[in-house]
């Protein structure tokens, strides 16, 4: 816990996200843009947090972030990514007679696609000034969050409680595939897609619940944790680390998930056949060369341990954003705070 | 202590000539509402084209202002964590808790007023500069008058250590001294520098005794020929005794040892050992504690409370706390010109050191423009259980009525809101009601912003407040042609009454282009669809549509019938169901059983009997198409029966 900073920047800050760096160099990120809402004037700034030569165990001072630069923006700041060409598509996103709020963005870089409030998916290019294609009416209810599956798919999620994926390659406007919770539609409002393995996505609702879907399975999650006692924001998977994952919540809290399997052998030599049965139970060792099925998906309770820590001291006002590159993690939240934490045991 | 006269200050509203109309306004929660009216003022002349404008005349800017917002949200984190102290513990104990909660207070103005000084230094703009500037004298004023609070009521220290709080307070709001200090070291003759005697008796002043003694033996160091009365001066200085609280002596021996020092002082005094010497003169008439001496010094001291606080250093430094107020009252007079009264924030020391801690808060709520002061003060003071309770008319008792103010002015604010609902909770006897009032005034813009909003109602348990904000969001989104979003709000409110509203749409889109929008919606309504009776319908009747269109239409038939005979479907749907069952009819093998046949008879005869009786008056043609369905549907019915008897009779041999 020392090693978190707080910041408060007179803006209650929506998205956060840390500028990429190549994964190459050894280097800690040290840049990163917020977004504002909720502002008269809302402002997406990019702000520093540099590195002076070692980090010192009790230097609170460094590692404050600066102001490089702000932007003015006009609405609420919903979704940020970081791209190297601006471009400005103007009512992209409406109504029959309105403008409708853009609930998320999402690039794989030339390409960038939208969702919105009207349930359209549209799909951009960094380089065309139009819209390159658009599915209307992909959807009856809001479109909360998307999120790339490959470089042709997207995942969606919206407020009745179903994933969809749709297909690019397809024409037509129907979803190449449908899933959702059985029960009660609880809106999901977040989503995010394993690093390493394209079938698995974590999603977070309304009512604070944690699923792992594995997609190329039919309808239902993999596995439902009761993460948090109110909305869940976000949800990331660490980058390079994919057995760590981290959640916000609007209870005021932020969840460092680590899932550790208590089995002697390395992760790296465990397996399992890719088919349905085999991803549902235990993990076996089995040598050679068998596709590594994600600790995840791991079935058997006894093997698959879960771990939940808290990781800002205190539960106040909402955390709305937060994103995790290599040891650094950084937050933002509705108490007009940013909090920068350099030392993530991941 | 009468109340603090200030004069109201005049806004002129832009566009709007008050000589010549009346000026029209209305109160909002926090600011004003000023608008042009037709009445003209008596005696104006020719009138000009009225104003078409609505002016927004705030009285508190600070809310609006970047900087101080940081000062907003850094005390009410400060305020949640101190309302979550437990209970258990008594006061007493409590005491450095309060005590680091108020230093926490006060760093977090120190940190603003920084900020804000930078800010005036750095900014071209002039006007700008000017309210910065204001902002940091304000918040210099407030973090004073703070500090004096801390000391006097928290801290509360008893006599002989409550001088030390005091010695602290008065050099922690004349840093200048060491400012001059610095410059004055770093000169090359720090001797031959102007500054010099100053900055030395403002140590004495401030009772910075070893410091003093270490400038004065740079100017010893110069004049050997003194030597012998620097040497003397260094002892009195050094041998000054200070009280420790929890040391050894007590106070009656710390009394015996002060009387002999200043007893040893006067006899210098007398003795003309600095008679050669005039600026070691006047140190020694200040250690006497000689008041003409000290009031001929107050350019260097500024202030009638450093003249106090000195005054009380080298003549009372056993203090009660009882006894301040004496010294306070004379120090002021003595120190201030009697033309002029006493400013407003002199009035609130003055009214602090006779510890009449309601008239404190009474003159610094009017004196600012804002309740973020007194609110946070008297929360803190209340938790040390230092106010009396008693109750007022409105928001019970002093603290929720200042608490009250503080977050309904915050509501007011388009972001800050969010913070005022942590006030509203900890305010037992009214923040509900103000809360349930205030969150529906809320602008939603976004579903994000709305689902915030019912985040927090639903959490306090304010169902009524969930009905409305989620009604207000459906109506948006079915105004936008967004069923599913509608039915999404519906759901989470549990409005049935809503939901039913949603599903006639469905159906009306329906019957008016033959199929139904938004199939992921209805086909994926699971529990939801218990939530409306009309609902219900709508996904049974689709589920019948996906069964015909799988051909399974045995099952088919019966849902459509258990449609119309268990009432699920309204009435004037029934001549659409009964259409689709006609094709049914029509097919070659037998689907509908007798007793299914003479049930959708009596369907349809209930049907036609009521048209009959309610459209006795109505002309023929429109009944046309009507009457043409009603008979082909008998025909079939008919042939279905015919058939249907047939196949039930026959005896497969």
């Amino acid at each position: 816990m020392e090693c978190i900073n707080a910041k408060f920047v007179s803006q209650k800050i929506s998205k956060i996200r840390w500028r990429p760096v190549s994964s190459s160099t050894l280097q800690q990120p040290d840049i990163f843009a917020t977004g504002s809402w909720d502002n008269e004037d809302n402002k997406v700034s990019l702000w520093s947090v540099g590195e002076h030569g070692f980090s010192k165990m009790d230097d609170d001072f460094e590692g404050d972030p600066q102001l490089l630069c702000e932007y003015q923006h006009n609405g609420d700041v919903l979704g940020l990514q970081t791209l190297s060409v601006a471009q400005h598509w103007d009512r992209a996103h409406h109504y029959p007679c309105d403008s409708a709020p853009c609930t998320g963005v999402v690039c794989n870089s030339p390409e960038i696609v939208t969702v919105g409030e009207d349930g359209r998916v549209i799909l951009f290019r960094v380089d065309h000034k139009g819209i390159l294609r658009t599915i209307d009416n992909a959807d009856s209810s809001t479109i909360h969050a998307v999120t790339f599956l490959r470089t042709t798919e997207v995942l969606t999620v919206n407020s009745f409680g179903q994933l969809k994926l749709w297909d690019f390659r397809q024409q037509g406007n129907e979803p190449a595939q449908i899933l959702s919770l059985s029960g009660d539609r609880v809106p999901l409002h977040c989503v995010d897609r394993h690093p390493n393995q394209q079938h698995i996505v974590a999603t977070g609702g309304q009512d604070g619940m944690l699923c792992i879907w594995d997609v190329r399975q039919d309808s239902m999650p993999f596995s439902l944790m009761k993460a948090h006692s109110a909305e869940m924001w976000e949800v990331h998977f660490h980058p390079s680390n994919p057995d760590h994952l981290f959640t916000c919540s609007e209870d005021g809290s932020l969840l460092h998930w680590e899932n550790s399997t208590n089995s002697d052998t390395p992760s790296f030599l465990q397996g399992g056949r890719n088919t349905s049965i085999m991803s549902r139970s235990t993990v076996v060792p089995v040598g050679g060369n068998q596709s590594l099925t994600s600790s995840w998906l791991g079935g058997d309770s006894s093997k698959v341990h879960l771990e939940a820590t808290h990781m800002l001291p205190t539960q106040t006002l909402p955390v709305n954003s937060l994103d995790v590159l290599g040891q650094c993690l950084v937050c933002g939240t509705d108490g007009e705070a940013i909090y920068v934490n350099k030392r993530v045991p991941v | 202590m009468g109340e603090v006269d200030v004069d109201p200050i005049i806004t002129l509203i832009p566009g709007i000539d008050s000589g010549q109309r009346h000026l029209g306004f209305a109160w909002g929660p926090g600011d004003l509402l000023t608008y042009e009216t037709q009445y003209k003022s008596q005696g104006a002349g020719s009138v000009g084209q009225a104003c078409p404008f609505v002016h927004v005349v705030r009285k508190d800017e600070d809310i609006y202002s970047p900087i101080l917002r940081k000062l907003f949200n850094e005390s009410h984190y400060i305020f949640v964590g101190l309302q979550r102290i437990k209970e258990e513990v008594p006061s007493k104990n409590k005491k450095p808790q309060f005590i680091s909660i108020s230093k926490n207070y006060r760093s977090v103005i120190r940190a603003c007023m920084e900020e804000l000084q930078q800010a005036a230094v750095s900014t071209h703009d002039t006007t700008l500069a000017t309210q910065y500037g204001n902002q940091v004298s304000i918040l210099l004023a407030v973090e004073l008058i703070w500090n004096l609070c801390e000391v006097l009521f928290i801290e509360a220290a008893p006599a002989g250590a409550l001088l030390r709080h005091l010695l602290d307070w008065v050099r922690l709001h004349k840093a200048d001294v060491d400012e001059k200090a610095q410059e004055v070291l770093q000169s090359e003759s720090p001797v031959q520098h102007q500054a010099y005697w100053d900055v030395v008796v403002c140590y004495v002043l401030q009772g910075r005794m070893e410091e003093a003694a270490q400038m004065l033996m740079k100017q010893a160091s110069q004049q050997p020929a003194a030597r012998a009365a620097y040497k003397l001066m260094d002892t009195l200085l050094t041998k000054m005794p200070v009280y420790s609280p929890g040391g050894t002596q007590t106070q009656t021996e710390f009394d015996v040892r002060w009387r002999q020092w200043h007893q040893e002082c006067n006899r210098c005094l007398e003795d003309g050992s600095f008679a050669s010497y005039s600026q070691l003169e006047l140190i020694c008439r200040i250690l006497v504690g000689d008041e003409d001496t000290l009031l001929a010094q107050r350019e260097r001291l500024s202030t009638w409370y450093h003249f106090l606080v000195t005054r009380l250093l080298y003549c009372h430094p056993i203090v009660k706390p009882t006894e301040l107020h004496y010294y306070a009252q004379a120090s002021m007079d003595m120190f201030l010109d009697a033309r002029s009264g006493p400013e407003p924030l002199d009035s609130i020391l003055l009214a602090a050191f006779e510890f009449d801690i309601h008239q404190v808060i009474k003159d610094c709520s009017i004196a600012l423009n804002n309740w973020w002061f007194v609110a946070h003060l008297t929360d803190l003071l209340d938790h040390c259980k230092l106010l009396q309770s008693h109750n007022l008319h409105f928001g019970s008792n002093l603290r929720e009525f200042l608490l009250l103010e503080y977050a309904s002015g915050l509501f007011t604010h388009h972001s800050l809101w969010q913070l005022a609902v942590d006030y509203f909770d900890h305010c037992p006897e009214f923040g509900r009601v103000y809360l349930e009032l205030q969150i529906e005034r809320v602008p939603l813009d976004t579903e994000h912003k709305a689902v915030k909003v019912l985040r927090i109602c639903e959490q306090r348990q304010m169902a009524e407040q969930v009905r409305s904000i989620c009604k207000i969001m459906a109506k948006k989104a079915l105004r936008n042609s967004r069923l599913g979003s509608a039915l999404s709000w519906s759901i989470r409110a549990k409005d049935a009454a809503f939901a039913t509203l949603i599903s006639e749409r469905f159906l009306q889109e329906y019957c008016s282009h033959g199929t139904f929008s938004d199939l992921d919606l209805i086909d994926n309504l699971g529990s939801a669809m218990l939530l409306s009776d009309r609902l219900t319908f709508l996904g049974k009747y689709r589920e019948f549509h996906k069964l015909y269109g799988e051909k399974r239409f045995a099952e088919g038939a019966r849902l459509l019938l258990s449609l119309m005979t268990a009432k699920i479907a309204p009435r004037n749907f029934w001549m659409t169901l009964l259409t689709d069952a006609l094709p049914l009819l029509e097919q070659k093998q037998v689907i509908f059983s007798a007793e299914q046949t003479y049930e959708l008879m009596r369907c349809l005869e209930e049907l036609t009997a009521d048209k009959a009786a309610q459209d006795a008056d109505r002309p023929l043609q429109e009944d046309d198409i009507e009457a043409t369905k009603v008979e082909l549907l008998r025909l079939a019915l008919a042939r279905n029966l015919a058939l249907a008897i047939v196949k039930e009779g026959t005896i497969e041999v």
